[in-house]
């Protein structure tokens, strides 16, 4: 009888799902980056922090080791390490709490590498000092002035390319010929700065790369079409380092033919990597809130939400066939370097296409370009789709600008329209 | 000096009621085209046949503009789009938004949606100015306002029109200059908020208007026998130093101001217009050849060493960051302009501009201690 007690007791653990191959090799491309950046330190070559929109086949051809600050920072976000980072970027530098917080954790990071601060650093330092900078503003202005202090403190140079916010609705030629241009600079100029040759035929064999994985990682989350959902949509931001960092490399081929395929056996067996019944298909609007990731999805999972489309993971599907070609992508890839117009159709295309039945919006604090036209886009996407939606406040590096509270009583509300519209259908 | 007091009135009226200035232009049959800030080309607009009037916000609690902007968004853009809402710019033919920061990219969207009775003309600057591309594409840029201006007047800007208007900024820019070193040896009568008024009164005149009576009023102080200020002398930096009650503190406190590095002020008047080459041509280099702004990018990060330089030029002893509120690309630029300014000896002091702000108690008593400091 006490031996039955004690195995009732005990409470049973759930089974924990085996990691996805295609999940294991994210974390070995990762590590194989970093890695790659430490052994080039040590072999005296350069290595750059880059834009996480920068047309990295650029350095990609030219064999320069290039990693990525946004990501970096969401990366330590997203473990919670985030606060010392911010304290002493708003504390001893002297920045004000308004700014971007990706930048902030950057900044701090930045002043330790240079040995000018004594934060420890979570990570060992793997995100070496950098010899030189690639900037783009199809993301926001504010990574220009992230840059400039950056180039600053570290006394490196910037290789900049300006893509220009885009207020029309098409990429205008002017546009397009000013970027290209300042590609055409910037081979010439990585070039000479890091020793490295161009090499044309290795080029085209970098795009070719590159267009594949842009088309095999929009195809992954295309596959969100189906109902159930083959994948619990946060899991594809799980896989946005292999585009962003690693877009030109044919690790990243192997990574997404591995998630697709994935995908696919989902589809044929009628399986989902999503816990629960999938009550709900909505949209996440919006850079993921990574120190609350695991509260929003356990919140979404308490409804049977999944998110099966978003407007940012897909920023990186950039397709192009030439220089021209990418000239315009990069002038158009970014949703905050587009107006309303474009951000409301590309939007209401991913709606229908996914069957959503809401949208979700992060106020994310520190991204002013994000949240600053967004009230107009959430009026006008949910008129034209007949879709409500809800916002909550949050932050894509700052745990101190989120409410758990907030966030449920937000969702919840959703939920209860969301029931509605389906009950009146 | 009844002829300074009545050019100093008149200006102090216009930055007051700008409504009577828009309507003034208005009743002369003029159109009038709303300036956003920073940088708009006023020159097109001039070059157009129509009056440049700026839109630098005011005190407006944002009410409707809730509806377009979160809390954390720039002032002065809450204000500009509470304004627009209320009616407060009905008259305009169009306005110009030049996107010098985030917040400005997202207010062409707004504009363009909420206030669809009077249209939004953007202008994008390119910020890789070492790309001699950006030329191109700035003329460009420049091209395409021309041609929706036409669409207003019904008129092309020639060649000669807008060299006639770049004449008339650069001649506006040396006054307005000289302006500021004369005012210097008149502190007595050109205050804080005298200078203040004299410089943004600049945004609601026709500009060869305005250079006039500025004209007037330096010859009326060089007539005058220089003052010999005992007071403290400043420098302000930022993008606005606003409302005039915060001004009357530093008057308050003997504070003078004997030069400013704002956006509002003193900036835009810093860099002419080239004189060789065609006429949108000379204004895509004039956008080239800014400097120490933090909306304009720039390597080095030079502020501090240029705010330096105008202290010793001006004798002034301290340096007050005037620091809109919301304003990332001056949050980015204040750690290093107030480390070279230390590193410098010059104490800094960073105040927190919101027009919105009805207490300045606060900032009264900092002000205070900052005067006993310098």
């Amino acid at each position: 009888m006490d031996d039955v007690k004690t195995i009732n007791e005990v409470p049973v653990a759930k089974p924990k799902r085996p990691k996805a191959k295609s999940m294991i090799m994210i974390g070995e491309q990762t590590k194989a980056l970093f890695d790659s950046a430490i052994a080039a330190k040590e072999k005296g070559e350069l290595v750059g922090w880059s834009g996480s929109i920068f047309p990295q086949e650029i350095a990609e051809t030219l064999g320069v080791v290039v990693l990525y600050p946004e990501n970096h920072s969401a990366g330590i976000a997203a473990r919670h390490q985030a606060d010392p980072f911010l304290q002493e970027c708003e504390g001893p530098l002297g920045y004000s709490n308004d700014l971007c917080a990706y930048a902030k954790v950057n900044l701090a990071y930045a002043t330790v590498l240079a040995g000018k601060s004594s934060v420890e650093l979570p990570d060992g330092g793997k995100m070496v000092k950098p010899d030189f900078l690639l900037l783009t503003n199809n993301i926001c202005n504010q990574l220009t002035k992230w840059y400039e202090n950056l180039a600053k403190q570290l006394n490196i140079p910037i290789f900049f390319i300006d893509t220009c916010y885009n207020p029309w609705d098409h990429v205008t030629e002017s546009r397009v010929r000013y970027v290209r241009a300042q590609i055409d600079q910037l081979i010439a100029d990585l070039s000479a700065f890091t020793g490295k040759k161009w090499d044309d035929e290795r080029f085209k064999e970098v795009m070719k790369i590159s267009q594949r994985n842009s088309y095999l990682w929009e195809r992954a989350n295309n596959l969100m079409d189906r109902k159930p959902a083959p994948l619990s949509g946060f899991e594809l931001f799980n896989y946005m380092s292999c585009m962003v960092c690693n877009r030109g490399k044919e690790s990243t081929t192997a990574i997404l033919e591995q998630l697709n395929s994935e995908i696919e056996k989902h589809i044929a067996d009628g399986t989902s990597t999503y816990p629960t019944k999938e009550n709900y298909r909505v949209s996440w609007d919006g850079i993921a809130c990574w120190p609350y990731l695991r509260h929003n999805l356990h919140t979404l999972k308490e409804h049977g939400i999944n998110m099966v489309a978003s407007s940012y993971g897909k920023a990186w599907a950039i397709e192009y066939e030439d220089l021209d070609g990418m000239a315009r992508a990069y002038c158009f890839a970014s949703t905050n370097g587009d107006n309303a117009t474009t951000m409301i159709s590309r939007r209401l295309e991913a709606l229908k296409k996914f069957g959503c039945e809401g949208t979700i919006y992060h106020v994310n604090r520190s991204c002013k370009v994000m949240d600053c036209q967004m009230m107009e886009v959430q009026r006008q996407l949910s008129k034209l789709a007949g879709v409500p939606f809800t916002s909550f406040d949050g932050d894509q590096a700052d745990y101190r600008n989120y409410s758990e509270a907030q966030f449920e009583t937000r969702i919840q509300g959703l939920v209860e329209v969301m029931e509605q519209n389906k009950e009146g259908k | 000096m009844a002829n300074l007091e009545l050019n100093l009135l008149k200006l102090k009226n216009a930055c007051a009621q700008p409504r009577l200035q828009l309507e003034h232009y208005l009743a002369e049959g003029k159109k009038v085209i709303g300036c956003f800030p920073p940088y708009t080309p006023e020159e097109l607009v001039h070059a157009a046949g129509m009056i440049p009037l700026g839109l630098w916000g005011g005190n407006k609690e944002p009410v409707l503009a809730k509806s377009y902007l979160p809390p954390f968004a720039c002032p002065i853009m809450q204000a500009d789009m509470e304004f627009g809402l209320t009616g407060a710019y009905k008259g305009l033919s169009a306005v110009i938004i030049p996107t010098l920061c985030d917040t400005l990219r997202c207010m062409t969207q707004n504009w363009r949606f909420g206030m669809k009775s009077i249209p939004m003309i953007p202008i994008v600057y390119p910020q890789n100015r070492k790309s001699p591309a950006s030329i191109e594409y700035l003329i460009d840029e420049y091209e395409t306002i021309a041609a929706v201006m036409a669409t207003i007047t019904g008129q092309m800007i020639t060649e000669k029109a807008l060299c006639g208007a770049i004449e008339i900024y650069n001649e506006h820019n040396a006054t307005m200059n000289n302006f500021s070193k004369v005012a210097n040896e008149h502190l007595d009568i050109i205050t804080p908020t005298i200078r203040h008024i004299v410089m943004k009164s600049a945004f609601f005149f026709e500009k060869a208007e305005h250079t006039t009576v500025v004209k007037e009023i330096i010859y009326e102080l060089q007539k005058l026998p220089v003052y010999k200020f005992t007071g403290k002398k400043v420098i302000l930096t930022g993008i606005t130093c606003e409302p005039n009650e915060l001004l009357k503190i530093f008057e308050d406190n003997s504070i003078a101001v004997v030069g400013d590095d704002l956006a509002q002020e003193s900036r835009q008047y810093r860099t002419d217009t080239p004189s060789k080459g065609g006429a949108m041509k000379r204004l895509a280099l004039q956008w080239n050849a800014r400097h120490g702004c933090s909306l304009v990018h720039e390597e080095g990060k030079p502020r501090g060493s240029m705010l330096l330089k105008m202290c010793q030029d001006t004798s002034a002893t301290g340096v007050v960051n005037c620091l809109m509120k919301f304003c990332d690309p001056e949050e980015y630029d204040q750690p290093y302009f107030e480390m070279d300014l230390k590193n410098g000896g010059i104490p800094t002091l960073t105040i927190e501009i919101n027009q919105h702000t009805a207490s300045l108690e606060q900032i009264s008593t900092r002000i205070e201690s900052f005067a006993e400091m310098i």
